[in-house]
């Protein structure tokens, strides 16, 4: 029995790194410090495991040997005019470093799961930056910390007590040195937490913030209640935002699922920005998959763009509305595709997955998940920051390394292998 | 295989070779006396310029900011592609290039070693990880100490030895190269947003001697402290200062001042402090009406003063993306140019921001900028303690460097951009009147001999036996040529090697890249007395948890993500 | 019986648990089939936990189980989290932008008795394999 400290959680986008496991038997059986939703991944990663490569014969996936399964999925990669490599938010930077490389052997699309999530938070960065800090500035600094759109409580379950409204900081000692606004249109477990909770109406983000950016200015607004809120509720929120002394906006996927999108980003960092002509201020994107963040620092260091790149040219192109997954299926234009530890047919609205279940596709994930189901080709790989090594970029740009904790089945890989295997297959095939 | 240069026109400083026509022998990856011409492959370079792998020691290429530059700029990069080939991997950017691309762009302009200039300490893992990604050229990175709580606060205490350890302990950990300061002080005032303190220190130059609020610690004695740390330390390349109150005019004086905090503890003709990108650093008047060059001044002490060594940061008239750990610096010039801002702090640490910018020839301040740029050059009596940067990509890219050499090495290139540029920048400058040429010889100083020599590398930037085989030829008779007014021509020859040969492999011919290897990764492993580096380190971890939010053991980063690991040891003094 | 709601998607502790076990595991397809209602339009269309429901968006048609809860403070708000069975009645166009509305669709909420949720399988054969 060994007992393994400080392991990074291979989660969410919060990369706790002070996970504590007891390990028996090349098993955890035992683990310290973890949210449940960690727990849970900690204690039964084992389980439920596909282990054995899948092949699709006359309809039904058939175990084959692990070079059947990348010899297949070269072919599929190599007789597409317009393959898409899509996933990745939850493996290594290496692993997603090869899967860059293969797309671009290939000449095809790189995009990941930042299409369904912050996408719209790279579209808003793109146009008006990011005024932003690492968590710990958040720890020491803040008295005010305002989660929009972000239940953050079910999402990130540590997030509060570790790096915002409940941590210990050098300059605020807790909970009680802070005040905690939740802006959203359910109350929410995390609502239920806050000192304020300000229920917006649903699709009306924007005119919120505006109105806010408004009241900042000491502008009148011609109108009794916006979003659903009095007017004198709204400038009590820009006074309050005001006269912190520091002050930092979280922001989940209510701002960039709903009506306006990046266009509500775009207004969030114009608050935000504002907010800094009287007070400090920060903002940042409450990231979901542990290393989504680490999916957007390759792609952009290795081609120059977070998501949704297009390497069909020889060169890296981007387009998003064109070159993200989601709308090149909607629009039937790619023909292939390899998915790395994501589950889109369960994921993407209805119309999209259908157009996924039309073209042939590989699978690489530890579990058989729906999108597997429907696959030619499957894969099963290891769990990265458990069963192999690796690094991953926290929500706030913190790289951290990943541990192998215990030893993957026999005859299991990485992804980063496996990626890799593929990549090397077509190319052999190539010369 | 053995490689012979053969009849070059050898331009090669740290051995005082002056334009010699002779022979460069390599085998396997180093310089060496002889080989057998019959077993080599032989580079005809008769005619043509011969000089050591450019040595750059400051260019962001690598790292956080870097990325952010990145994602906050699609529009740089549809306009300046890399198609991918056999042996190039693709990539896309202007001023902020991908990672490949950096690479293969230093390459075909001869240059083969290259320094990240500012890492914060928690992030040293994303300069590595684009290190990877970086072909060919060999690479360091200076880690950021000048707004770090335990820093400030060991010198608070008078507790030198105890940061001399913290500090080694860090570049340890982080696998960093040397000691480098932002904006010091200062950063961590405006991590509470304190305009008041900023607005201080920002163009009055008595205040780096105000303390730094809840600190109590000035930006003087930072740079004090850590410059003693450095030589306890016995680090290869001395404190690299961004002084305060960059951007702004009257900064000439606080940048005079940080150097003038030092003077005492120099001992030998070396420098102990450098200070970068002065051309940023180097403005008189009080606002930007009265704004003019400070570059007479700073020269002045600098040529008198052998303690100091300094690199430009000159500017080019084009787009480009402005980054830097300054964050307050990026935040005013946010509300200067109303251009979209990031900004990056960084817990315990330091910050960054950044700020695109178009550096235009008819805007007042730019043209003004431009001319401090060459005027500390050309007012420069030692080109060894004076290096050629742009301050990539804050000046402008890299790419653009044979431009700055045409300027310098030419009055009639120099007019003919004076001829376009604001009036007024125009008449308040001396630049008309500065006849300097700066010779081939002295290129070679400014851009690899003194770069290689002041970040303490010694087997780069000469063509001795024993030297690393980097060398670059470019496809210009400097015997016959004359630059003053072949401008162009020389540009022309500087943006496209002839032939770059790394670690004894020929990466460029004619201008393209042939083939792509590993750079090497330096850093400097200090070693420190143990009964020291226990004592510091007995409340290491417990500090850890307070100051930061991830464990100390997992700050520390594994020798597997190093790529070809060059460990430099030092020991204590 | 039936109301008009407004129709959002969301992360759910359960959901995040479950996905971590497997993600066509029985208690993670339990926990993205279940749809939040206000207690009180519950109330009025006679709708208690665990309750067969139809939910009906322009783009399509779902049954899951009711869940009647206090995250709803107002009526006409619905709520299911990520997963298979809320992507059923989702819009597939982006704005230009990759990212689908996955919040704030009009909705239709009526009581399907007898209708039984669909399993995996089921989901692929049915809605998505056509």
């Amino acid at each position: 029995m060994v007992v393994i400290k400080n392991i990074v959680c291979p989660i969410c986008g919060c990369l706790c790194d002070d996970i504590e496991a007891t390990v028996e038997d090349n098993k955890i059986t035992k683990v310290k410090n973890s949210c449940s939703v960690s727990a849970t991944k900690f204690l039964n990663y084992y389980k439920e495991r596909n282990l054995s490569p899948l092949v699709r014969k006359n309809g039904e996936l058939k175990p084959v040997s692990l070079e059947e399964a990348v010899d297949r999925t070269a072919e599929i990669l190599m007789n597409a005019d317009f393959p898409v490599i899509y996933g990745f938010a939850c493996s290594g930077c290496e692993a997603q470093a090869v899967g860059v490389e293969l797309a671009e052997e290939v000449g095809g699309i790189i995009d990941n799961q930042t299409v369904t999530c912050h996408g719209p938070s790279a579209l808003g960065l793109h146009d008006q930056g990011m005024p932003t800090c690492t968590l710990g500035e958040v720890r020491h600094r803040a008295d005010l910390i305002v989660y929009w759109g972000s239940n953050f409580q079910e999402s990130h379950p540590r997030h509060l007590a570790r790096y915002s409204a409940s941590s210990e900081g050098r300059f605020r000692k807790g909970r009680k040195e802070r005040k905690l606004v939740v802006i959203d249109v359910r109350k929410t477990p995390s609502a239920r937490l806050a000192d304020l909770f300000i229920p917006v109406a649903p699709g009306q983000d924007y005119e919120l913030m505006s109105a806010l950016r408004m009241a900042l200015q000491y502008d009148d607004i011609e109108e009794e209640s916006v979003a659903g809120l009095p007017v004198e509720q709204v400038e009590e929120l820009a006074e309050m935002m005001r006269s912190c002394e520091f002050g930092v906006l979280f922001y989940g996927l209510g701002l960039t699922m709903s009506r306006g999108k990046e266009r509500n980003i775009d207004m969030a960092v114009s608050l935000v920005r504002d907010l800094n002509k009287w007070t400090k201020f920060v903002i940042m994107p409450m990231r979901g998959h542990y290393n989504v963040t680490g999916m957007n620092e390759v792609t952009a260091w290795q081609t120059g763009y977070p998501y949704a790149v297009d390497l069909s040219h020889g060169y890296p192109w981007y387009s998003p509305g064109e070159t993200t997954f989601t709308d090149l299926l909607r629009r039937g234009e790619c023909d292939a595709a390899l998915i790395v530890a994501s589950d889109p047919l369960a994921h993407f609205p209805k119309n999209v997955a259908q157009n996924l279940c039309k073209i042939p596709y590989a699978v690489i994930d530890p579990h058989l998940s729906m999108t597997a189901l429907a696959a030619e080709v499957v894969m099963p790989c290891a769990f990265t920051g458990i069963e192999a090594e690796g690094s991953a970029y926290r929500m706030d740009t913190v790289p951290l390394p990943l541990r192998k904790v215990v030893d993957p089945p026999p005859g299991i890989n990485s992804d980063e292998q496996l990626v890799g295997m593929i990549l090397h297959t077509i190319r052999s095939k190539r010369r | 295989m053995d490689l012979l240069i053969k009849n070059g026109v050898v331009y090669d400083p740290l051995n005082g070779i002056d334009g010699e026509v002779m022979d460069i022998a390599i085998k396997d990856n180093k310089i060496v006396e002889k080989i057998d011409e019959s077993n080599a492959y032989v580079i005809d370079a008769s005619n043509k310029l011969v000089m050591p792998g450019g040595v750059d020691l400051h260019s962001h290429i690598a790292g956080p900011k870097c990325n952010v530059g990145r994602m906050l700029r699609p529009e740089d990069h549809y306009k300046d592609v890399e198609p991918k080939t056999q042996v190039k991997r693709s990539g896309v950017g202007y001023s902020v290039p991908s990672s490949f691309a950096i690479g293969y762009r230093y390459a075909v302009l001869g240059y083969t070693t290259v320094f990240e200039p500012a890492n914060p300490p928690l992030k040293m893992l994303h300069c590595h990880h684009e290190f990877k990604d970086i072909p060919i050229l060999d690479k360091g990175c200076l880690v950021m100490f000048g707004n770090n709580w335990s820093v400030m606060e060991y010198l608070r205490d008078n507790k030198l030895d105890e940061c001399a350890a913290y500090v080694a302990w860090t570049l340890d950990a982080t696998k960093g190269y040397a000691i480098k300061l932002v904006d010091p002080g200062c950063v961590e005032a405006w991590k509470w947003g304190d305009v008041e303190f900023l607005d201080v220190l920002w163009g009055r130059p008595e205040a780096i001697d105000k303390p730094v609020p809840r600190f109590g610690v000035t930006a003087k004695e930072i740079v004090r402290g850590l410059c003693k740390v450095n030589k306890l330390l016995n680090l290869p390349h001395p404190i690299h200062v961004h002084a305060n109150g960059l951007g702004t005019p009257g900064n000439y004086q606080t940048t005079i001042d940080t150097m003038d905090s030092v003077k005492d503890l120099a001992e030998e003709d070396k420098p102990i402090i450098h200070l970068t990108h002065v051309q940023f650093n180097g403005y008189a008047g009080s606002d930007w009406i009265t704004m003019r060059s400070g570059a007479h001044e700073i020269m002045k002490y600098v040529n008198a003063n052998k303690h100091v060594s300094l690199d430009l940061g000159q500017i080019i008239f084009t787009d480009t993306t402005t980054m830097t750990g300054d964050g307050p610096f990026e935040y005013k010039l946010h509300l200067l140019t109303k251009n979209k801002w990031t900004n990056a702090d960084v817990e315990t640490e330091e910050g960054a921001g950044l700020v695109p910018i178009h550096y235009k020839k008819s805007n007042f301040v730019h043209a003004t900028m431009w001319t401090i740029g060459l005027e500390l050059a050309l007012l420069a009596k030692d080109p060894w303690r004076i290096f050629m940067t742009t301050d990539h990509p804050n000046g402008g890219p890299f790419t653009h460097y044979p431009r700055v050499m045409a300027w310098l090495m030419s009055k009639e290139a120099r007019k003919r951009t004076l001829d376009k540029i604001s009036k007024r920048a125009r008449s308040r400058s001396d630049l008309d009147n500065m006849d300097r040429e700066y010779s081939f010889y002295e290129i070679a100083i400014v851009t690899r001999a003194a770069t290689a020599k002041i970040l303490g590398l010694k087997d780069k930037g000469h063509l001795g036996v024993g030297a690393d085989a980097d060398v670059a030829i470019y496809d210009v008779n400097p015997r016959e040529i004359n630059p003053s007014s072949d401008y162009k021509k020389v540009r022309k020859a500087l943006s496209k090697a002839a032939c770059t040969i790394k670690d004894g492999e020929i990466i460029v011919k004619d201008g393209e890249i042939v083939k792509s290897i590993e750079g090497r990764t330096y850093w400097v492993k200090p070693n420190v007395p143990e009964d020291l580096m226990k004592a510091m380190e007995s409340n290491l971890a417990n500090k850890f948890r307070d100051y930061y939010t991830v464990e100390m053991e997992n700050f520390k980063i594994p020798d597997r993500f190093i790529t070809r690991s060059s460990p430099m040891p030092t020991y204590y003094a | 019986m039936k109301f008009k709601a407004i129709l959002l998607t969301g992360r759910s502790l359960k959901q995040g648990m479950g996905k971590e076990l497997s993600k066509v595991s029985e208690k993670y397809m339990e926990s993205v089939s279940i749809c939040e209602v206000h207690p009180k339009d519950a109330e009025e269309l006679g709708l208690k936990e665990g309750d067969s429901i139809r939910i009906t968006t322009q783009f399509g048609s779902i049954v899951v189980k009711c869940n009647p809860s206090q995250n709803i403070d107002k009526p006409g708000i619905i709520f299911i989290p990520y997963g298979p069975y809320a992507n059923m009645i989702m819009g597939p166009d982006t704005d230009s932008t990759g990212m689908p509305s996955f919040k704030g669709l009009s909705a239709e909420v009526e009581p399907a008795p007898g209708e039984r949720v669909l399993n995996v399988k089921e989901l692929l054969s049915q809605h998505l394999r056509r």
